[in-house]
């Protein structure tokens, strides 16, 4: 569904990303991981057209998306900071993310309600904590029922009542077939949702494997262990 | 489009800064008036006056609405809209709101006390220098990412547009007086859009010992009503250039 091919990217001297290549399907829920500035947001942003690479394409179901946008309509996107514009109530921005997506299919408000949101909607954006804003973010990112869901560090901040309902979610979702990706640092609680793995350093993609083909590699069964041998080993 | 123009607008709307530049503006332009006899005196005291204050206001507001607005763009440039759409929505909002105070606050008492053709040149030239200098903010602010460093750029192009700029040109009249002068003096009044204005205006005003030096070249060189049409033209490139800079600018950042 996603392939990206040979992307690089610099920023100055910094290569965020290094000739990365990696084919995303429906029904795959990746975690993408690795130590911090290895890329990761880098390529999510990409993917996203947010940052426009160097040189290499991606393509989103077969069509290149430099100079396209409709394919954005398909993915849900939960940054790793949310920021929002800081005199909107959450209600407002809410409204205002429907009036430009006008989307007709119909609208997925359960994370909406799950975290009452809709009993703080007049609360100013400044005012939120960062827990808050998450989960405004995490419901923006479900609310159009996208195909594809990006999410960069979900439960970063999250309580831990509130990371729960946001997995159960991200489960229920991967059940319906979709296309996930997750980055995470919480290796822990990736363990029984994610199916593929896609670690990442210093811009370059070392490997994607199956979950199980990280089992049987590195003969550990739980993620983090698998991950701390690998790194180890490096 | 129309979705973001209506938003930014309704986000300026909140914002009291530009309330507060409607009524700055007629203050000023009904001071102005009460204190000339001659409406006429009165409309070239406001012109003076509009075209150092307008493109300072446009610029300055303009580029530090850009910056806060960063959470915004960056909110709506994940969202399925193209990113030209998105930029030209932002300035049609800025331009728009900046525009109507300005039509409010300047445009009101020159239609009581100046309803002639000479009030609409006024009008139409303080337009245009509202959309030019927007333009000009957006091409300076998507140029810098740090915000105290586009604010500074901001001050010092509008600061060359109605001060320096017509030093050098002083400068180089006199250095260069032996010369005949007329051709490149035009040619270096099309580079400034504040000069064109002026310009603009004082040919409508038809007051050939207040028209200076590139007045009475263009006056020359034109005629009254080819220089007009010519200069309006300029204008219009001049608030046409900047904004395409800008979203070819833009469709490349990261964000």
């Amino acid at each position: 569904m996603i392939i990206a091919s040979n992307v690089t990217k610099r920023f100055g001297k910094l290569r965020a990303l290094d000739d990365v290549s990696v084919t995303c399907n429906k029904g795959q829920t990746i975690a993408l991981i690795g130590p911090n500035g290895s890329g990761k947001t880098t390529l999510i942003k990409t993917i996203l057209g947010m940052v426009v690479p160097d040189s290499g394409f991606i393509t989103f179901d077969q069509h290149n998306i430099l100079h396209n946008w409709g394919y954005r309509e398909r993915i849900g996107y939960m940054p790793q900071i949310g920021r929002y514009p800081d005199n909107m109530t959450i209600a407002q921005v809410i409204a205002m993310m429907k009036d430009i997506r006008k989307s007709s299919t119909h609208l997925d408000e359960d994370l909406i309600k799950a975290f009452k949101l809709d009993e703080i909607s007049n609360k100013k954006m400044r005012t939120l904590s960062g827990g808050t804003r998450q989960k405004v973010s995490a419901s923006l990112a479900f609310l159009f029922n996208p195909d594809v869901l990006i999410l960069d560090e979900p439960t970063a901040g999250l309580d831990p009542l509130a990371s729960e309902i946001l997995k159960q979610k991200i489960m229920d979702e991967k059940e319906k077939g979709k296309l996930i990706l997750i980055t995470s640092h919480i290796l822990s609680e990736l363990d029984d949702l994610v199916s593929e793995i896609v670690y990442m350093q210093e811009g370059k993609l070392q490997f994607h494997k199956t979950m199980n083909q990280l089992r049987e590699d590195t003969g550990q069964l739980k993620l983090a262990n698998a991950i701390a041998q690998i790194m180890k080993q490096k | 489009m129309r979705t973001i123009i209506k938003y930014v607008m309704l986000d300026l709307l909140r914002n009291k800064i530009v309330l507060a530049y409607t009524i700055v503006l007629l203050i000023i332009s009904f001071g102005v008036f009460n204190m000339d006899v001659n409406p006429t005196k009165g409309v070239l005291s406001l012109m003076n006056l509009v075209l150092i204050f307008i493109p300072l206001v446009s610029i300055i507001f303009s580029t530090i609405y850009i910056y806060n607005s960063s959470e915004f763009i960056e909110l709506l440039v994940a969202q399925p809209l193209k990113r030209k759409t998105l930029w030209l929505s932002i300035y049609s909002g800025l331009a728009l709101s900046l525009s109507i105070a300005y039509l409010v606050g300047a445009g009101l008492p020159v239609l009581l006390y100046e309803p002639s053709v000479t009030g609409l040149m006024l009008l139409v030239s303080g337009l245009f220098q509202t959309i030019i200098f927007t333009g000009i903010a957006l091409l300076a602010s998507v140029k810098t990412r740090d915000k105290a460093k586009g604010i500074g750029i901001s001050v010092l192009l509008w600061f060359f547009f109605t001060l320096i700029y017509d030093a050098v040109v002083m400068l180089l009249l006199f250095q260069f007086s032996d010369y005949p002068l007329e051709k490149p003096m035009i040619a270096l009044t099309m580079l400034n859009p504040v000069d064109l204005s002026r310009v603009l205006m004082l040919l409508k005003l038809d007051i050939s010992a207040l028209m200076g030096y590139t007045g009475a070249v263009f006056h020359e060189f034109f005629g009254s009503s080819m220089g007009m049409l010519l200069s309006a033209l300029v204008l219009l490139v001049w608030a046409m250039v900047p904004v395409w800079f800008s979203v070819k600018q833009f469709q490349k950042k990261d964000l």
